[in-house]
């Protein structure tokens, strides 16, 4: 069975429907892409994973249990960690107390969560901006720190909402590299949100394609960029890959 | 806290130590108002400086706190060490049902201090009706000779007061100071800073922000017992003013609002710059009415303008002490 099980999930926002039967299923230790046009539903699919808000109908299971309709805290409490597609950092923090406050999620105390944030800091490059506040931060180096502070609530499956957008190809590829490596070393799950395809084409290794709220086509990333469906609504003829 | 810190500090706290042997009557009584708004700044402070929860109906928690105790003295003789207990138990209530019709109603910001100003006011306009507390008439504890002490029922000199409001805003510092590098502290901080990525990090945003609530008025109750005791008279009409509650928070807003020393050196600042206007003006025989409501707004209109963390967060930088304190 999958970690993370989406069963024909719908969601409206008066009268328009945002997201309309949508099923995929995430299986642990896999990363799978979601893409798709802009409105397609990909960030409201996002928020009913992450309990933002409640499917209107249709079931979300995350390890065997039901998750639609908990609160955002109890989700990451159940193991779901996510970054925000704007980032959203604790501005008046500094960059380690930020992880801090996520790493506490799974810590006894401050001390410990201190020493695993640290540890979370290095492994994304933000070590030698620990001390300064997170406001101060450029947008590349914010976008790692929202990586940082999701990572830290140690989670089974991690959600990024276009954490690769503003990136340069170089830095793009930095992220891509850390994903690789936490996904190959702890076994971390990741669904992704993206449009850089990039990225997408380097980790996923599937591809879920919304379009007006329904799943158009998913399957093996290289069978997907060549659907002629997806081709038509999203990616276009002329995409090279 | 860096080495330099720790020196000013306690020469700071000598000082303060000292004060009573040293100075008159009149200025013991300008530092012990001092060391009142300084502690209940550092009560309100807890809320919003922590937790970004703004409530400006903080006499609420001085009047309920202070008549519990007052209330219970004058009628059965129970001393303000056992009343104290009773205020803590009142406020935390009336700050808790706050909390609780605020934060499960999605009340935030601007409306949720309306709500706290609602609170304060009904709670005014109630007492004016309960005639077991004297009503609009007031409520009077009996004035002890000053020189005898008699630290049980709160009754002796000045000092004894001066002294009490030390420990009190001393206690409360150190608290804070704890709480802010608690688990509690980062969670009110990160809800402060933007409550829904809070909640992403798997915190409990209802349970903490009524934590900060229930903490800081708690802290509050205990002011209003030291008020009832030093004043021995409670009006509604002065202690549940909205104006008692602008005073509690420009202490913490001129001082820098979220740190430790902004209540403290705000309260300061204010106090004896009021006072000194006030006397200076007696002096020159001129009465203006108002003159300290006025004086207050043009401190906190340049305070706003020119240093808008307050006044700690620059002079911490200057004297090299603490980055973010």
């Amino acid at each position: 069975m999958a970690l993370l099980e989406v069963r024909d999930v719908s969601k409206s926002f008066r009268g328009l429907r945002a997201v309309a039967g949508v099923s995929f299923g995430v299986a642990e230790g896999a990363i799978v892409g979601l893409i798709g046009p802009n409105g397609a539903g990909k960030t409201t699919t996002f928020n009913m994973v992450a309990g933002v808000f409640a499917p209107d109908g249709g079931e979300i299971g995350f390890a065997g249990r039901r998750i639609d309709g908990l609160r955002a805290d109890q989700v990451c409490g159940a193991g779901i960690g996510r970054t925000f597609q704007i980032v959203r950092p604790f501005a008046g923090l500094s960059v380690l107390d930020n992880v801090i406050v996520g790493a506490l999620e799974r810590s006894a105390s401050v001390a410990e969560a201190r020493r695993s944030a640290t540890a979370i800091l290095e492994q994304l490059g933000l070590a030698a901006k620990r001390d300064q506040p997170a406001s101060a931060l450029t947008l590349p180096d914010r976008k790692r720190l929202e990586v940082a502070r999701a990572l830290a609530t140690r989670p089974r499956l991690l959600l990024l909402d276009e954490v690769m957008a503003g990136l340069r190809p170089t830095e793009c590829d930095q992220m891509i590299a850390v994903f690789r490596e936490i996904n190959r070393r702890d076994g971390l799950t990741i669904l992704l949100i993206e449009h850089v395809m990039r990225a997408v084409m380097a980790l996923a290794q599937e591809i879920v394609v919304l379009h007006h709220g329904e799943v158009i086509a998913r399957g093996a990333p290289g069978a997907v960029v060549r659907d002629p469906a997806v081709l038509e609504c999203y990616l276009g003829e002329e995409t090279e890959v | 806290m860096n080495r330099r810190a720790a020196v000013l500090l306690g020469v700071l706290a000598v000082g303060l130590l000292v004060l009573p042997a040293v100075v008159s009557s009149y200025v013991l009584s300008v530092a012990t108002l001092i060391l009142f708004f300084a502690y209940a700044g550092q009560a309100w402070n807890v809320m919003m400086g922590f937790a970004g929860q703004l409530s400006l109906g903080h006499s609420l928690y001085v009047g309920v706190g202070a008549y519990a105790a007052a209330g219970i003295f004058f009628h059965y003789g129970i001393g303000p060490w056992a009343g104290i207990w009773l205020a803590i138990a009142l406020c935390m209530a009336l700050g808790a049902a706050i909390g609780f019709l605020a934060f499960r109603f999605g009340i935030s910001g601007v409306y949720f201090a309306l709500l706290t100003i609602a609170f304060a006011e009904f709670t005014r306009i109630g007492f004016d009706h309960i005639d077991w507390l004297g009503g609009p008439g007031g409520l009077f504890i009996k004035v002890a000779q000053r020189e005898h002490l008699d630290l049980l029922n709160l009754r002796g000199p000045p000092a004894m007061f001066y002294y009490l409001m030390l420990a009190l805003t001393a206690g409360a510092f150190a608290l804070c100071a704890w709480l802010l590098r608690s688990r509690a502290g980062y969670y009110w901080q990160a809800i402060r800073e933007d409550e829904q990525a809070a909640q992403a990090l798997g915190i409990n945003t209802f349970r903490w922000k009524m934590l900060a609530v229930v903490i800081s008025s708690a802290m509050t109750a205990v002011a209003g017992v030291f008020f009832a005791f030093y004043y021995n008279n409670l009006f509604p009409e002065q202690i549940f003013n909205i104006s008692r509650s602008i005073e509690i928070i420009l202490g913490p807003v001129i001082g820098g609002v979220g740190t430790l020393f902004g209540p403290i050196l705000g309260a300061a600042v204010l106090t004896i710059l009021a006072d000194a206007i006030t006397e200076l003006l007696a002096a020159i025989g001129v009465e203006i009415p108002g003159v300290k409501q006025v004086f207050y707004g043009l401190v906190l209109l340049v305070v706003v303008m020119f240093l808008p963390h307050g006044i700690w967060p620059t002079i911490a930088r200057k004297l090299g002490l603490a980055k973010r304190d």
